[in-house]
């Protein structure tokens, strides 16, 4: 039996709108679109889509990427050094955020980063050295995305650093993401001046055997709990990582006071991550990537996967399409800034830290941080209906993040190529801005959405890989 | 360059809440840099380093310090600026989570409720994907656009076809579906007569008439003019049949198209020789006595549809052929006065017109001909019996469609009458939603200033025509024909009775002389 004739259905109308005033009048149930040509308006495109709309293949895959997504139990088990640990680390190798870039394209803040790694590593012995090696070709550049790593702003990662692991307990897969080191003068945005070249070193000496002693001594630290505590303490783990730096600082002060360090070295260790209301941010990243590295690779899903940014292009992938990158300009930012900058001091968008929004937290979690929508003007009613229009992009919630401002269901999370392209909704993004020169630093801090371009160019590849 | 800086002793403010207030007072006139903090030994180095030195201030981390730079008449503003907005207590606007957000996409549409079909009206470049998306979703397609290419036509239909759904369109302009009017539709009673036709305004005529004959519509599907090519196949026409077929609540059935192909008709009405219902056939221009068999009742007109299925429906025998209007014209002919002119807004009224006008005389020109009637080259000039569908793409090409602008009709009927030898100036006017709001206000004066250019010739003009309407329409049937009769056009029940009176007219004036 046709549904034609189904009594009490709406009809949704996509178009003229006089004819949804005649439903309306007649007394039936109407939806009218608040349409516009998808895709840009690219007829072809549109097509590609629509042909994946609801596509039987696309949805099963997907619902086997969610629902590994969904499973994963990243667990915080350790320390160690990037070159032994990452998976395919050269020997002379560097890592960057976002997706491919040679270093003559790359922004300010990234090459200064890259300057500041190759003194780390001692391959040069001034910054002149630095910057011919660079240029020279000599120093292998990836992304983090490429060695299972993510690391925020420059997201520069050496051989010599040391980095989080993170295992997903689910499928024994690791994540990594190198360590935070707080504001100022610090290499993600750029600086490589004798302090950020002193940190790094006592990072690499001092810290780093520090938390490994404490993370054995703790054990495997499970962080979805962890994460999920401080979503209802106002963070959103990607701009706001107060709460849960305290809950990660309060996990690990016993052990370290159980283990056999010196007071002096734990005391300075701990002092460090108490100045710095970020350190959580990296472990953050490093936990979204072990979800969703948990749901790539299934033929045929519109899944999001990365959505990560080289300071000049903004790049995602999909769990579908392997290892390709779809790449648009990346877009500046809308917020604040520090005093005495502005918009002209900005660096574009920055960072694989938009791995967050991709698994369902920053700018997804707004709706309980409403701080961070203050960055441009807004009010608690706007954090909340920026989370909820993250709704009709995403596969589903993620009850393991609730958010009490929006009665406690879970967070809009999974994000949907095709839903992003027919509606036209980018994914919102709340992020740090770099200043555009090397080594400035931090100068302000906004929301931005993903480029709708990248989506496109994703779409048109899915559709040529799932075929009619 | 001058500076001011003002202490405000224990106030403190988040850092997000600063660099709100400092980006404020920044954009205030004449001021170059303004910067709110809390004074901690940090916050004012930056400050120093951002060249907004306070100098030595007493203040302490809990203490709001501004800082304002710019020109000295804007410094003591931009202060007291700074106050109130720190005292006012932001009154919250109204919560935009209350609302859900404006569907974007049809999918995001479904997230609201269930629904059963989309009504797609987006220039006809978008239409196929938005059509597509709607039928993977599993809802059934009214595709109003046109300019749709065949190509996808055949493949939405296919589509459809393998998921029991059924595509209205492309370029369909009328449905009724459980009593709702989509599009250009009439507002008719609901009843046990079920239509499917290729075209919309035979639709519209026929929905019309059924009501105005005391029955009712269960469901009036729309096809698309394109649809019983050999190409299409008549998917839709099928489709829709074999709904009506099971449908409780439908005891009638009409099918309305322009001849189809061969092949498709005997398609088409096999699928009705088996549905189990009495099943009324209008193929405009067909032999209608060879289509009747069984339960097959051919017709010739939309009338004669209409009347047949409201027969059937009232369980008695179908009557086939309309009666001829009999009706008294007022009208003084001279004798060069002879020809019939149609100008008509609906294309179906117009092919139905042409069809019959030529079964009385030889010299049919239309834009759109058929039979035997003859292609007019300059359609914006009438020779002989000349029939215009003036919602042909070549007048409505940068314009509206004429049953809503009536211009380009009304400009017509006066140029026409400057023709010496036109006798019948024949219009339809149609109703219903879609439509012009108040077709009399625009035809009255048309029908006066042609009947004045006529009589400065010492002519007469009939104006003859048919109002496609009911009661329940928003335009006011009634009004529509007390004010088109008032201004003396000669109103019949049909366009078929329309096209008849025009042709008694012009062979009575003949017989006179």
């Amino acid at each position: 039996m046709s549904t034609l004739f189904l009594p009490g259905q709406a009809i949704i109308n996509v178009g003229l709108r006089s004819f949804a005033e005649t439903i309306d009048r007649a007394g039936a149930q109407v939806v009218q679109l608040e349409w516009q040509p998808p895709a840009g308006g690219d007829r072809a495109l549109g097509m590609q889509l629509a042909a994946l709309v609801n596509h039987p293949r696309v949805e099963q895959a997907n619902q086997r990427a969610y629902a590994a997504y969904l499973e994963a139990q990243p667990m915080l088990t350790g320390v160690a050094r990037a070159g032994e640990v990452l998976p395919a680390f050269g020997p002379r190798m560097l890592l960057h955020a976002g997706p491919p870039i040679a270093f003559e394209q790359m922004c300010g803040p990234m090459q200064g980063a890259i300057f500041g790694a190759i003194l780390h590593e001692g391959w040069a012995s001034d910054v002149n050295g630095a910057r011919q090696l660079a240029a020279s070709g000599k120093v292998a550049l990836a992304p983090c995305h490429h060695h299972g790593a993510v690391g925020p702003m420059a997201g520069v990662i050496s051989p010599s650093m040391p980095v989080w692991i993170v295992e997903n307990a689910a499928n024994g897969k690791r994540a990594f993401s190198n360590f935070n080191e707080g504001l100022g003068k610090v290499l993600r945005f750029g600086a490589h001046n004798r302090e950020v070249l002193e940190r790094l070193r006592w990072m690499a000496d001092a810290l780093a055997p520090v938390m490994s002693a404490v993370l054995a001594k703790h054990g495997p630290l499970e962080l979805k709990p962890l994460i999920a505590q401080a979503l209802h303490m106002g963070d959103e783990c990607h701009n706001r990582n107060a709460a849960a730096s305290s809950l990660l600082l309060k996990k690990l002060v016993p052990a370290a006071l159980m283990s056999n360090l010196p007071q002096s070295q734990l005391g300075e260790a701990l002092s460090f991550i108490a100045g710095n209301d970020h350190f959580f941010l990296n472990l953050s990243m490093a936990a979204c990537k072990a979800m969703l590295d948990a749901a790539h690779g299934l033929a045929g899903s519109s899944l999001v996967t990365a959505m990560a940014r080289n300071g000049v292009r903004f790049g995602i992938r999909l769990s579908g399409t392997g290892d390709e990158w779809f790449e648009a300009p990346a877009l500046p930012v809308d917020g604040l800034y520090f005093p005495g900058y502005g918009p002209q001091d900005a660096a574009a968008d920055l960072g694989d830290s938009a791995i967050t929004e991709t698994a369902g937290l920053g700018g997804f979690a707004m709706a309980g941080s409403p701080a961070i929508v203050q960055f441009v003007g807004g009010t608690p009613a706007q954090a909340i209906a920026n989370t909820l229009s993250m709704t009709h992009i995403t596969l589903g919630r993620n009850h393991a993040f609730t958010l009490p401002a929006i009665n406690f269901s879970g967070t809009p999370a999974g994000i949907d190529a095709r839903k992003v392209l027919d509606t036209g909704i980018g994914p919102i993004i709340n992020t740090g801005m770099a200043h555009r020169q090397a080594g400035v630093g931090q100068i302000g801090a906004g929301i931005t959405r993903a480029p709708l371009e990248c989506f496109a160019r994703a779409i048109a590849a899915l559709a040529a890989r799932v075929g009619p | 360059m001058a500076m001011q800086y003002q202490i405000i002793p224990k106030a403190y403010r988040d850092s997000v809440a600063l660099m709100q207030l400092s980006s404020a007072l920044t954009q205030m006139p004449g001021i170059a840099q303004a910067s709110a903090v809390m004074a901690t030994p940090n916050n004012v180095e930056l400050l120093r380093e951002a060249g907004l030195d306070p100098g030595t201030v007493s203040a302490g981390p809990n203490d709001l310090l501004i800082v304002v730079q710019g020109e000295e008449a804007a410094l003591a503003p931009a202060l007291a600026e700074a106050q109130r907005r720190l005292s006012s207590q932001s009154a919250a606007p109204a919560s935009p989570a209350d609302e859900p957000m404006i569907a974007r996409s049809i999918v995001m549409a479904l997230e609201q409720g269930p629904a059963n079909l989309a009504l797609i009206s987006t220039p006809g470049e978008y239409a196929a994907a938005e059509a597509l998306k709607a039928l993977n979703v599993g809802l059934n397609v009214m595709l109003f656009s046109d300019n749709v290419s065949a190509a996808d036509e055949v493949m939405l239909k296919r589509h459809a076809q393998a998921r029991g759904l059924i595509v209205m369109g492309p370029d369909c302009g009328t449905a009724i579906i459980n009593g709702v009017p989509l599009a250009f539709a009439n507002v008719v009673q609901r009843g046990a007569i079920g239509c499917v036709a290729a075209s919309g305004t035979g639709l519209q005529e026929v929905t019309a008439l059924i009501d105005r004959l005391g029955q009712g519509i269960s469901q009036a599907i729309g096809t698309g003019g394109h649809d019983l090519s050999v190409e299409v196949g008549g998917i839709s026409m099928l489709q829709g049949l074999a709904d009506l077929a099971v449908a409780a609540d439908t005891e009638v059935i009409v099918l309305i198209s322009k001849p189809p192909a061969p092949a498709i008709a005997e398609r088409i009405l096999s699928a009705a020789r088996a549905c189990g219902k009495p099943v009324v056939v209008n193929f405009l221009g067909a032999d209608h006595r060879a289509l009747s068999g069984g339960n097959i009742h051919g017709v010739r007109t939309l009338e004669d549809a209409a009347r047949a299925a409201v027969a059937l429906a009232q369980g008695k025998a179908p009557q086939v052929e309309s009666r001829p209007a009999a009706q008294s014209v007022p009208v003084t002919l001279n004798k060069t006065q002879r020809y019939v002119r149609g100008l008509y807004s609906g294309g179906t009224f117009c092919f139905e017109a042409t069809l019959l006008l030529q079964e009385a005389f030889d010299d049919v020109w239309a834009n759109t001909p058929t039979g035997r009637a003859h292609r007019l080259e300059d359609v914006w000039s009438s020779r002989g019996h000349t029939l215009v569908d003036l919602g042909d793409d070549v007048f409505t090409r940068g314009r509206p469609h004429p049953m809503i602008d009536h211009r380009l009709r009304n400009e017509r009927m006066v140029r026409e009458a400057e023709d010496p030898e036109l006798a019948v100036i024949l219009l339809d006017v149609v109703l219903g939603f879609g439509s012009h709001p108040d077709p009399a206000a625009e035809i009255v004066p048309a029908i006066e200033a042609a009947r004045s250019r006529a009589a400065r010739d010492g002519r007469e003009i009939a104006f003859v025509g048919h109002i496609c309407g009911t009661h329940g329409d928003p335009q006011n049937l009634q009004q529509q024909t007390a004010r088109l009769s008032l201004a003396g056009m000669l109103l019949t029940e049909s366009n078929a009775q329309a096209v008849r009176l025009a042709h008694r007219i012009v062979a009575a004036a003949k017989a006179h002389r």
